[in-house]
């Protein structure tokens, strides 16, 4: 298993290298680029000195080199000095966002934890409703509540979440006025009080995500449970007059539950995706906003980190996914 | 006398085409069904609808006149901010929106086809295209669409128009971010299939490798890449909307539905329909195609088929 992750981890190079060169020529060589923006009235020795400043008269590799430098070996090591109060990182130069001349690791500190807060739940939610609406429809395959739940899933697979956000503002907040349409993110969770308006303002996109992952999931719960409730132990654990309850919640669930833990796992960065259309829908402030804003002001930089956080995640959570599946299923062994 | 028996057995029985069995299978699919009305009903709005509702060009002071109108005779959808009717709106964008789907999902599957075939018979290349395509999953596919959406755009738009080019940006960089289903389910299927005695007897009489591609397993590979080809279009209509409704996808003059929920977006609180009629366009088509998908991979598979 060890020798499994570690070669896992080893392919995951190549991979990240290859996504981060696609990420940096996709953005270096565009028409679309700042240095191609440089007015042609600004004499060429100036323009060679604006080059120069931006580092852009260096040959496409060693920029690349660099930019992998900045955001492998400078940006780590400044999260570590802000850890520890150590110095490693002396007075490298940071990744910098065009817009706010902040380094960019700052700005997606300060808004992870909306993303995370938001986002995470939603996944949960969206989890929490999905397991049972899975077990429960193969237990009882085919009947109406089946239906109903393959109806429910496949209309969770086809609206689009910001149609059914949008429908959700339109219904909640502007008829029923139950919930507020936009997110605050100035609102501090100190009392009672701003903990219940705070669950209020959450309550729109965590029911837009979780919906959208329910529906998902509880398909896959479903299957997986179908699988294994004709398996032979399930027919000698009903012979031993095992109550009906046991068999199905602790034989059947458990096994079923092990390839359901790696979808989950594989999900959370596609929720990072998706979270990009809800948070600017509800003016949620987090990473996915970010990434829109950096977009609409041409924040190069920002925008380069951000993509490649998100390959980061989606790799991440493919290892994991893998691991946790040769840890849950013994039959699974990769060496 | 004798005549009559003999007959019938000059003259047996054809058999049955497969795809009458493939039909009749799917047509026991009561979702799939649905789905292909529903999806025909669309397609025909799209196609022959401005043809049947042509309303007359309003100018610019009549159209100020006639602003954020609620559904009449005159405008069944009622009209938009700046006095366009939406119904003729709906009919453009959804022209647009289903040619998104349909030419992304096309580009898609040639290229993830012709990766799959050639990973899967040629051992050599196996290992470097399939590796080609984890990486290509592993590409944060959103946040790269919007990336090349916002650096490419207004470089193509130069050269082809605001239009045509925003069309093809979007279909293109669709397409080449989404064959990697299709170029693995190809790749399995072909795997398995050059293994057959009949790819082993097409090689021994000296077929030559694109003959036996072209003639004995592109066409057995036919039916997972129809399904997939179907999920691909649901696929694509949705990205290409989430784009537009994230403010990066087609200009507003030349709208899909994606971008016409975007317009509505700022009026949403008064005018909630210039919301809903393109969202639910949208849903409508992407849960018609997932059915029709759905009926398909039933209906193609023989172990299924005929039960």
């Amino acid at each position: 298993m060890l020798t499994f992750t570690l070669r896992r981890l080893l392919i995951a190079i190549p991979t990240l290298l290859f996504i981060s060169l696609v990420i940096f020529l996709l953005v270096d060589l565009a028409p679309g680029s700042p240095l191609s923006e440089i007015p042609l009235t600004v004499p060429p020795e100036v323009r060679q000195k604006m080059m120069a400043a931006l580092g852009a008269d260096q040959p496409v590799f060693v920029r690349y080199l660099l930019w992998l430098r900045q955001f492998f070996i400078v940006e780590p090591a400044y999260l570590l000095d802000g850890w520890f109060g150590t110095d490693l990182a002396g007075d490298q130069q940071r990744i910098l966002s065009w817009q706010s001349r902040a380094p960019v690791f700052t700005v997606i500190g300060q808004r992870l934890p909306q993303t995370l807060t938001v986002i995470g739940t939603a996944y949960l939610v969206g989890v929490l409703i999905a397991l049972p609406i899975g077990i429960y429809s193969a237990y009882r395959q085919y009947s109406a509540f089946d239906q109903l739940g393959t109806l429910f899933a496949m209309i969770g697979f086809s609206v689009p979440t910001f149609f059914s956000g949008t429908l959700f503002i339109i219904i909640f907040a502007v008829w029923l006025g139950w919930f507020p349409t936009k997110y605050d993110t100035q609102l501090q969770v100190t009392d009672w009080a701003s903990f219940l308006e705070q669950l209020r303002q959450m309550a729109l996109p965590v029911m837009t995500l979780g919906l959208a992952n329910a529906a998902v999931i509880s398909r896959y719960m479903r299957s997986s449970m179908l699988e294994n409730m004709t398996q032979d132990y399930v027919r000698t654990a009903r012979a031993k007059g095992m109550s009906e309850r046991t068999v199905v919640l602790k034989h059947v669930l458990r096994n079923s539950l092990i390839p359901v833990v790696t979808v989950i796992a594989l999900g959370i960065p596609s929720i990072f995706g998706g979270a990009i259309i809800t948070e600017n829908l509800f003016g949620v402030n987090g990473i996915g906003a970010a990434l829109i804003l950096a977009i609409n002001a041409s924040d190069l930089p920002m925008v380069q980190t951000l993509a490649f956080i998100f390959a980061v995640l989606i790799v991440l959570f493919n290892l994991i996914a893998d691991v946790l599946y040769g840890l849950l299923d013994p039959r699974i062994r990769y060496d | 006398m004798t005549d009559a028996p003999l007959q019938a057995v000059a003259k047996p029985e054809r058999p049955a085409s497969p795809w009458r069995a493939i039909w009749s299978q799917f047509r026991t699919h009561k979702g799939a069904v649905f789905g292909l009305v529903i999806l025909t009903l669309l397609v025909l709005a799209v196609v022959i609808g401005p043809y049947l509702w042509n309303p007359e060009k309003l100018t610019v002071a009549k159209a100020m006149a006639v602003r954020n109108r609620p559904p009449s005779l005159q405008f069944p959808l009622g009209t938009d901010q700046l006095g366009r009717d939406m119904l003729q709106r709906m009919m453009q964008a959804g022209k647009v929106s289903l040619a998104v789907g349909f030419v992304a999902m096309a580009i898609a599957i040639v290229f993830g086809t012709f990766v799959g075939v050639v990973a899967g018979y040629y051992k050599r290349l196996d290992g470097p295209l399939m590796r080609l395509t984890d990486m290509f999953l592993a590409l944060p596919l959103i946040p790269l669409l919007l990336v090349m959406v916002m650096l490419f755009r207004d470089r193509i738009a130069s050269v082809m128009g605001p239009e045509l080019g925003a069309f093809t940006l979007i279909v293109f960089a669709i397409g080449i971010t989404s064959w990697m289903q299709a170029a693995r389910v190809v790749r399995g299927e072909v795997l398995a299939l050059k293994e057959r005695e009949y790819v082993l007897a097409a090689r021994s009489i000296g077929a030559a490798p694109h003959r036996i591609i072209l003639r004995h397993i592109l066409p057995n590979v036919v039916s997972p890449v129809m399904v997939a080809a179907t999920l691909g279009v649901a696929e694509a209509i949705i990205t290409e909307s989430v784009l537009s409704f994230l403010g990066l996808g087609f200009p507003p003059d030349f709208p899909t539905w994606g971008r016409l929920l975007f317009d509505g977006l700022q009026y949403m609180q008064l005018y909630p329909e210039r919301v809903i009629w393109p969202g639910l366009a949208i849903s409508l088509t992407v849960l018609s195609v997932n059915y029709i998908g759905d009926g398909l991979r039933d209906a193609l598979d023989p172990r299924i088929r005929g039960r």
